[in-house]
């Protein structure tokens, strides 16, 4: 078994989530199913291949004189005023959960 | 409409008098935003009125994925989490339609975040097949799927990380296509998996898709995965022969686990395109029984990151009588996210974590390369490739529901385009002895949605002429 209960109360840690005793259970069954299945990837010795993180790593990557074509591309022109307009105040908190018209607000941060 | 046999706003009140009538035995909707609809309508009907040419979709009624932002209308990717939750901006692709004249009736269901196979992971209640209400509609856009099947709207869009858009419309019967990665903005798109994430429509005709897709297609400044690559009239180009145009069929999509009746009709798919002039070459992508598994890796490892902002600070629910910061984010998540969201979670948080990540993570991303590879080594030999969909047609609600795997295994023959970032389709191509829908998918290369749309309208055309 690859996932034991600690393993999920470390990992659920993590993801900021607690989870109930019922789900971890769960939890340790399904992953180590999964997991299970997942190392059919073990079969392919892919040391002298390089990952792909993003598509474009891989568009038009055997076509040399596509090269140029590229996409996922972040540059842009600066612009003059400064930063891209953002949403304005007030209705960037209309969602919030609680806020004091100023700022969003949480429970006490500093633990003891 | 443009002749004003009939206007916009009664088009509008007739597909909501639809919905009212028969949503409650499907369950497509979610919100409607018939204020917003009656709004644009009366604008077009004033177009309309002063005999100006209406916009390209002027009138045309639409249902949005309740993944994808809508301004001022509730959008709560299928989660309790974001159960209140009333963006302040519109996806692109949204915009887009509205500009052209299109009508949004309203938000449709949808696993949550995009996470499922079956719409049975909505935090709100299931779709039903409108072929079969004892089914399942596909997932995860299966609210996109079913409307558009149950005439409660002219198009839809879907998104599509696994096959939340092919899968679906091969299970209700109807055209769906997944653009090319970067093809169109995920601009306000809630994104689960941001390599894998695609927008795109769901529609009853495969001309209807191509206008859909023409109109949302394009470079975004928003979105800078969104490519500047030329957008071109995929309908004029519906003009130019399928004849000699080279097919692939891979062995890998016609082997175990396909049921026979799914293969009858693919290969009886392929005879006719046969027939329609096609060269149909035998192929082989021989890394296609690695995609699920290098998928839930990929897929799972990039939600658990995407999904870290909810968190009960900015927008949707969070967890009442928290007494620290911890705690709140602890008790706002398990009690906003259902089992699946956090199964997938937690399986990614595990790819991803110290220790693990060069066996999993780092591994899929190589597998990914290898799985991409066998697409552009077939796309030498053949400009498109035909497979089944899905292995089978529509399941039961409930069938698969306490199995992730076997949930996981209904995308065997979709994930792989996600992966690769080629486009796809799905188009109906007849039926099982049960009636159910059963769909045929063309992939083709990069940005090369016209050559799929083409060959998919050309199928069409010969089964069902004048569709």
């Amino acid at each position: 078994m690859k996932v034991t209960s600690k393993d999920v109360s470390y990992v659920a840690d993590l993801a900021n989530m607690e989870l109930n005793d019922e789900e971890r259970q769960r939890m340790v069954r399904d992953l180590n199913s999964i997991l299970d299945y997942i190392d059919l990837l073990n079969e392919l010795d892919t040391s002298s291949v390089e990952p792909m993180a993003q598509v474009s790593d891989r568009y038009a990557a055997d076509q040399a004189e596509k090269r140029s074509v590229r996409f996922a591309d972040a540059m842009r022109e600066d612009i003059k005023e400064g930063l891209r307009k953002s949403l304005p105040h007030d209705v960037a908190l209309q969602n919030a959960p609680e806020s004091d018209g100023t700022f969003f607000k949480v429970p006490k941060v500093i633990e003891r | 409409m443009q002749d004003r046999k009939i206007t916009a706003t009664a088009l509008a009140e007739a597909f909501y008098a639809k919905i009212q009538k028969d949503d409650p035995q499907i369950g497509a909707y979610l919100t409607l935003s018939k204020d917003r609809a009656l709004e644009q309508a009366g604008r077009i009907d004033q177009l309309a009125s002063r005999g100006e040419t209406l916009p390209p979709l002027g009138g045309v009624p639409i249902g949005i994925k309740d993944l994808l932002s809508t301004r001022g209308v509730r959008t709560t990717a299928g989660s309790k989490i974001l159960g209140n939750y009333v963006p302040p901006y519109d996806c692109t692709a949204v915009s887009r339609l509205e500009a052209a004249g299109a009508i949004l009736l309203g938000k449709l269901n949808c696993d949550e975040f995009a996470m499922g196979s079956s719409n049975e992971n909505s935090a709100w209640h299931p779709v039903r097949n409108p072929r079969d209400r004892t089914r399942v509609p596909g997932g995860s856009s299966g609210g996109s799927a079913a409307a558009v099947a149950a005439d409660m709207a002219v198009a839809t869009l879907g998104s599509d990380t696994g096959g939340s858009i092919r899968q679906p419309a091969s299970f209700c019967g109807v055209v769906g296509l997944m653009p090319t990665y970067g093809r169109v903005s995920r601009y306000g798109l809630i994104a689960f998996a941001s390599s894998l994430d695609h927008i795109g429509p769901l529609t009853k005709t495969v001309k209807d898709a191509a206008i859909v897709l023409r109109t949302i297609a394009g470079r975004d400044p928003m979105d800078a995965t969104s490519a500047d690559i030329p957008v071109p009239d995929y309908v004029a180009e519906f003009e130019k022969p399928v004849h000699g145009l080279k097919i692939g069929v891979a062995k890998e999509y016609l082997g175990e686990g396909l049921d026979p009746e799914v293969r009858n009709a693919v290969e009886a798919a392929i005879q006719k395109l046969e027939k329609l002039g096609c060269k149909v070459v035998e192929i082989s992508l021989p890394h296609t029984k690695y995609a699920i598994p290098t998928y839930y890796i990929i897929a799972t490892a990039e939600a658990s990151s995407n999904l870290a902002r909810f968190d009960g600070v900015r927008y949707g629910y969070r967890a009442a009588n928290a007494r620290t910061l911890s705690e709140m984010y602890r008790r706002t998540r398990d009690e906003g996210f259902g089992a699946e969201v956090k199964r997938r979670i937690m399986l990614g948080t595990y790819a991803l974590s110290a220790g693990y990540y060069d066996a999993y993570y780092l591994k899929a991303q190589k597998v990914r390369t290898l799985i991409a590879g066998d697409f552009e080594q077939a796309f030498h030999k053949v400009d498109a490739i035909v497979t089944p969909t899905c292995p089978t047609a529509a399941f039961k609600l409930g069938e698969k529901a306490g199995d992730p795997l076997a949930m996981y295994l209904a995308d065997i023959y979709t994930v792989t385009a996600d992966l690769a970032g080629i486009p796809g389709i799905s188009i109906p191509c007849g039926q099982t002895r049960d009636k159910l829908p059963i769909g045929l998918q063309i992939l083709g290369r990069h940005f090369d949605e016209a050559t799929i749309l083409r060959v998919a309208h050309a199928y069409e055309q010969a089964v069902t002429p004048g569709a």
